[in-house]
């Protein structure tokens, strides 16, 4: 008998094969002959480029080319810009290599191609370039004020793009309210950091006239099809393969890097691959980063704590470039009112450009943001009212009758309005509170300080939209020899499971085991139509259209196993990879199936001889294949969601500061989240306590210090402080299954998850834990050993 | 597009000094002739075709690239393979059983979920196997563990499953 | 971020060896190779030769032999951790130890190599500072024993000159009825120290404090003893306000300033807690019953 296992925790398929060292990573991969590139980036953040020689470079022992913006062609242009938005003034986008200018630390003014990296090393190095240098302004109010020193020369005050949106009545709500609360937060730049960096190779078969590219991207079929339209190719004789990947988190959605394009050029130019391995300092000082943003904040409530209308403006730093467009501040926007019903909204952001690495999303992409602003908005709020902060809450909360719950006037990512469909806030928070010992806290707080030690409860509340569109696709075919299940989608996975996740979708209709199904994507030749992994939206996208395939190849499979059995359809049943009739012995194998359905004339292995002797081949008067018939046990189906289905989840913990150390330890972190229906919960509490780590490092470790002069002080794993296993607690993970009603297999995305929450929690945690000595705030993230120290002694401690 | 360019001709090689580099990896004899500067992770890699030795940050901190030297967990990025002359190097390629089972590491961290995207795995599990194989008594408390596995970063799992793995491995081991 | 050409010697003598770096004003030593191959990945160092001394005869081991545990030059960090006879000789050895980075660090890096590097946030210098330790330079003008006091100059600046190499490095048994105590401010675990404080004390009969030690990392160019502090406490009680009185008198050792990390107020306000916390350890662990 089969058991479902959508709902169990199903161990990977993937794991023996990436545990023995067996993974198919792009540096991995053998391309005989390749050659290697590197990168000549700027040392200064802004700068007119004089003079470049690139003769030294050139001449340089084991150097095949050297490339800079006069020897690339038609690739030396404005790389795309990707989501455009009436927001943005006069967006501007990154060349491949610099031309005339540069922008930032890091931008790329030359590539060169060497027999190996360390050559190619050397000859960067010799690369003599005449910089005139320009000033800069690192600070984001002050870049926006009249005379800074303007990163574009056509863009004014260096506002890359200004919006505003409103919903319901913010006017009026301020007009009736009987309390404000204003406070501004700070949240300070950070980056993915995945432990593979950026990799592309690739190979150009001038025979076939090919082109086959590897990427460590998040979005392959994307990529092929900007690479189609900017090498002029078919995008059949464009092939793009995102093998393995060493995580993403959104850095990796972005296209195009200057190597992604620099490198298949190169490819075929010089008729050998080519491959570029991106480093650690470049991946800090070349790929996106993301987070700054300065809120200003503001409460219009009632005195019984009732939130009649918010306004929140923001600053967001875009970096030098704004190819990712406005999407980043746009979802800051519109989660900025959390889980809270507040009908009355005005959020305004102006997104302003810096000379420094360009900003596109890292997961949570402006949530963290924005649920920062809006929990320590309403722990301040509480505190002036007088309120306990976990009964403000629930006061706000949209409760559980009044979903779907619009926000007209606010539009998300897809464009669409932000309607929060589903959730069980109230009872979230309740779990969160008791999972920390609810009233009992606070005798231990007590009893703490009494020691001299000082305890703290953090809390907070988000929402996350998630699944957006425009779509996914699933494909599913049965083997016709083995019976395994084949499935392809257009997405690529990072570590998020995607092979087991879809392998259990499919073994529930089909009735086979996980293991038995070989999920296949990341290659645009084994599926091409999609978008790209991004957004916590492969499940529920990508998941619901698998689904339907699956359902339709259940069908497929039911019909034709009736009419092999000669049996009712509604007498099989299907399990342990075989059609049987309920309730007797007589089976037939999935594989048997599969081979049936394709009518054969040469039967040439046993498994082809002995699906003739079923019905199908022998007994039919006709045409083999009926009119609208396929042959093959095999379908392709698209979901494309109506709108986002919002997650949502409370997180809490328990901090102790130290306060002549100035040091945080989070003793203890727990998380209520819920994202529907979960298809494999151990691969959700996986992509949660992941997103929880990254969350710590926001709010405690991780901080990309630009110097005044636009150089980045940190670009190296040794000073941008990832946290160690040593820095994450306990973390306890705890769920809610509140089924989406806006798809069928009633799923919410969770990939980022984890990471949303964290920063206000452990800033209202040390703040709780530090009441006895004072009215201190903490409004900033990360909350530094310094920060704290200069907290403290501001108050006399 | 027209097949009419002629194949560049590029250089075989670089003009590094090359020097001989004789050692045994994963038991078996190597010597082969590599530029003196050559690093040991690029080494196994590329030289011996030996991936599962990953490169993560090329100055020793996120320890991706973690192979035993003479018996102990060391960075292979930090370690010129000339250096590693004489030495007897393991990889994660010799980790599981020669078909293939994994090893009770190995096997804890599948069945506690205890890698992702498995970039930093074979570092993370070529130290731990260092720290059992000593002859150091193993501190298995919550902070124990978390020291062992200090000085490998991961950005996918949060540690907390990897933590579960190692008690699971000792548990496996007799260990614990 | 590969590494820049260098030329490369093994050499199996200590006579080669200093041969090869007086040869060359640019030729480093490469032993462990932790701090050094970074940097040269980095490409901030070029060494046009590197000396690998990891053959040369007369460089491993670890020797107690009266009153003095020695340490090669090539021993590893974690050799040096686990020695039975060093942790019933000096416990605050393998305890500082646990702080250096971490375990594959420690296996490779060397003792002898963390304290030629002279990172004023590292342990290792601390702990020569703290109790004194004197080093074994070897040169073209022969053998000369330097007291840590005067090795360490400046930031990664020593008094080994380039064409010498550290043989060995010294350090003292810890008196029986010594105690001892460290601990540091680090942001991540095994990162270097913000601030490290070291100290050893014994206590007279009446319970108070003589032969007082006390050194700091992560406060200056290089590691520090805390003399006015060891003169506030030495003959007290450790009261309060001797704690105090010695935190105080430290106050002016921190001489670094403000970086991405931390302010020179920061510094100091650490410091004077640990300074606190770590001497009354030490004292509790004073009489000779905490050893093992």
């Amino acid at each position: 008998m089969s058991t479902r296992t959508f709902g169990a925790r199903v161990e990977r398929n993937i794991d023996p094969k990436l545990l023995r060292g067996e993974g198919a990573f792009v540096d991995d991969i053998p391309l005989t002959d390749a050659l290697h590139a590197a990168f000549l980036r700027s040392p200064i953040a802004r700068a007119r480029i004089r003079k470049i020689d690139v003769s030294a470079a050139r001449n340089y022992p084991g150097v095949a080319a050297v490339y800079t913006c006069n020897d690339i062609g038609p690739l030396d242009m404005a790389m795309p810009l990707l989501i455009p938005h009436p927001s943005m003034k006069n967006p501007k986008t990154q060349r491949p290599l610099a031309r005339g200018e540069v922008y930032y630390v890091g931008q790329t003014i030359a590539m060169v191609v060497a027999v190996d990296r360390y050559t190619a090393e050397d000859a960067a190095a010799l690369i003599e370039v005449e910089y005139e240098h320009l000033s800069v302004e690192m600070d984001l109010k002050e870049a926006l004020r009249d005379g800074a020193p303007l990163v574009h020369a056509d863009v004014p005050n260096n506002l890359a793009a200004h919006f505003i949106q409103i919903s319901g009545d913010p006017d009026g709500a301020f007009a009736r309210a009987e309390h404000f609360t204003r406070i501004e937060v700070q949240v300070d730049r950070s980056t993915a950091a995945p432990m593979e960096c950026r990799a592309v190779a690739a190979r150009w078969d001038a025979v076939s006239g090919e082109l086959t590219v590897w990427d460590g991207t998040q979005a392959p079929i994307s990529v092929r099809g900007g690479l189609a339209s900017i090498f002029q190719l078919d995008e059949d004789k464009v092939r793009v393969i995102a093998p393995d990947v060493g995580g993403g988190f959104g850095q990796k959605v972005l296209l195009f890097y200057p190597d992604e394009l620099l490198v298949p050029m190169a490819a075929m130019q010089l008729s050998r691959p080519v491959k570029y391995i991106e480093d650690r300092r470049e991946n800090f000082i070349g790929s996106s980063q993301e987070r700054t943003q300065i809120h200003a904040i503001e409460l219009a409530a009632l005195k019984t704590g009732e939130v009649l209308g918010l306004r929140d403006s923001f600053l967001h730093d875009t970096g030098a470039f704004i190819p990712y467009g406005i999407a980043v501040a746009q979802v800051a926007s519109t989660s900025i009112a959390g889980p809270y019903r507040i009908p009355n909204i005005w959020v305004e952001f102006k997104a302003v450009y810096t000379p420094t690495v360009q900003v596109t999303p890292y997961r949570g992409c402006g949530r963290p943001q924005a649920c920062f602003a809006i929990e320590r908005a309403m722990d301040q709020l509480a505190e002036e009212l007088n309120i306990d902060r976990v009964e403000i809450r629930r006061r706000n909360f949209i409760s559980e009758k009044e979903f779907p719950y619009p926000r007209e006037g606010l539009l998300f990512a897809d464009g669409l309005k932000v309607t929060l469909d589903s959730g069980q806030y109230g009872r979230a928070l309740d779990m969160a509170v008791e999972a920390l010992g609810g009233a009992k806290f606070r005798a231990q707080q007590e009893t703490a300080r009494a020691e001299g030690k000082y305890l703290g409860l953090g809390l907070a509340c988000y929402v996350e939209g998630t699944g957006l569109g425009p779509y996914e696709g699933g494909h599913i075919r049965v083997h016709p020899i083995t019976g395994k299940v084949y499935v392809n989608t257009g997405l690529s996975t990072q570590g998020q499971g995607h092979d087991t996740v879809f392998a259990q979708i499919v073994a529930d209709q089909v009735g086979v085991a996980p293991a038995d199904v070989i999920v296949v994507e990341g290659d645009t030749k084994a599926f091409d139509w999609g978008v790209a992994t991004f957004a916590s939206r492969g499940a529920v996208v990508s998941g619901n259209a698998i689904h339907k395939a699956a359902v339709t190849v259940r069908q497929k499979i039911l019909e034709a196993a009736a009419n092999m059995l000669e049996a009712d359809i509604d007498t099989i049943e299907l399990h342990d990879s075989a059609a049987w009739i309920k309730g007797s012995n007589r089976f037939v194998p999935l594989a048997a199936i599969a081979t049936a359905s394709n009518p054969l004339r040469y039967a040439f292995n046993e498994a082809a001889q002995a699906a003739t002797q079923f019905a199908p081949a022998s007994k039919h008067d006709g045409p083999a294949l009926g009119e609208g018939q396929s042959p093959g046990i095999e379908a392709t189906e698209y979901y494309s969601p109506p709108a986002s289905t919002w997650a949502y989840g409370v997180h809490a913990a328990i901090v102790e500061v130290d306060p002549q150390l100035c040091t945080v330890k989070i003793q203890k972190y727990v998380c209520i989240h819920d994202c529907g229906n979960m298809i494999n919960p151990m691969i959700v509490e996986g992509q949660v306590c992941g997103g929880i780590a990254q969350g710590i490092g926001g709010a405690l470790y991780e901080k990309l210090e630009y110097q005044p002069d636009g150089n980045l002080a940190n670009a190296s794993l040794m000073d941008f402080l990832v946290p160690y296993a040593t820095e994450i607690p306990p973390v306890s993970i705890l769920h809610l299954e509140t089924p989406s009603p806006l798809n069928p297999l009633g799923v919410k995305g969770v990939g980022e998850a984890g990471c949303i929450a964290v920063g206000a929690v452990v800033a209202s945690g040390v703040e709780d834990a530090l009441k006895p000595l004072g009215p201190i705030k903490f409004r900033h993230v990360p909350l530094t050993p310094r920060m704290l120290s200069e907290a403290l002694e501001a108050i006399g401690h | 597009m027209r097949r009419t360019a002629i194949r560049p001709a590029i250089p075989e090689r670089s003009d590094d000094p090359r020097v001989e580099v004789t050692l045994t990896v994963n038991g078996q004899a190597v010597r082969r002739t590599v530029s003196v500067r050559m690093l040991l992770s690029d080494f196994l890699r590329h030289e011996l075709g030996l991936t599962g030795t990953h490169v993560g940050c090329e100055h020793g901190v996120c320890g991706c690239c973690t192979v035993h030297i003479d018996g102990k967990a060391g960075r292979s990025c930090l370690t010129f393979a000339v250096q590693a002359n004489g030495c007897h190097i393991r990889t994660i390629e010799d980790v599981a059983d020669d078909d293939g089972a994994l090893h009770p590491i190995q096997q804890a961290f599948k069945e506690c979920h205890a890698l992702q995207c498995g970039f930093c795995t074979p570092g993370m599990v070529m130290n731990i196997l260092s720290r059992f194989e000593e002859r150091e008594p193993l501190d298995l408390s919550e902070d124990g563990i978390r020291d062992m596995l200090s000085g490998n970063l991961c950005r996918c799992t949060g540690y907390i499953n990897i933590i579960a793995a190692v008690r699971r491995a000792a548990e496996l081991l007799g260990r614990a | 971020m590969k590494p820049p050409l260098f030329a490369y010697r093994a050499p199996k003598t200590l006579d080669e060896a200093i041969k090869f770096l007086a040869s060359d004003a640019d030729a480093m030593v490469l032993a462990g190779g932790q701090s050094l191959v970074p940097a040269m990945n980095f490409r901030v160092a070029s060494p046009s030769m590197l000396v690998d001394i990891q053959h040369v005869e007369g460089l491993k081991g670890i020797a107690v032999e009266g009153g003095t545990i020695v340490i090669k030059a090539m021993t590893r960090h974690r050799e040096l951790e686990l020695d039975p006879h060093v942790r019933r000789a000096n416990p605050l050895i393998a305890e500082i130890m646990a702080h250096v980075a971490h375990v594959p660090i420690r296996n490779r890096g060397t003792v002898v190599g963390s304290l030629c590097h002279a990172d004023p946030s590292a342990e290792m210098p601390l702990l020569f500072v703290l109790l004194d330790g004197t080093l074994t330079a070897a040169g073209p003008g022969g053998t000369r024993h330097i007291p840590a006091a005067e090795f360490f100059q400046s930031f990664l600046t020593t008094a080994r000159q380039q064409d010498e190499i550290v043989v060995e490095a010294r350090l003292p048994v810890l008196p029986e009825r010594a105690g001892w105590a460290f601990d540091e401010v680090t942001r991540r675990h095994g990162d270097y120290a913000l601030v490290g404080v070291g100290c050893v004390l014994e206590l007279d009969d009446s319970g108070r404090a003589r032969n007082v030690q006390l050194a700091a990392c992560g406060i200056s160019d290089r590691p520090v003893r805390l003399k006015a502090a060891e003169a506030a406490l030495n003959g007290t009680s450790l009261a309060t306000a001797n704690l105090d009185a010695a935190a105080l008198a430290s106050a002016d050792a921190v001489t670094q300033t403000d970086d991405m990390n931390t302010s020179m107020s920061y510094r100091r306000r650490v410091l004077g807690a640990l300074i606190r916390r770590l001497v009354a350890i030490a004292a509790q662990r004073a009489g000779g019953g905490s050893r093992q």
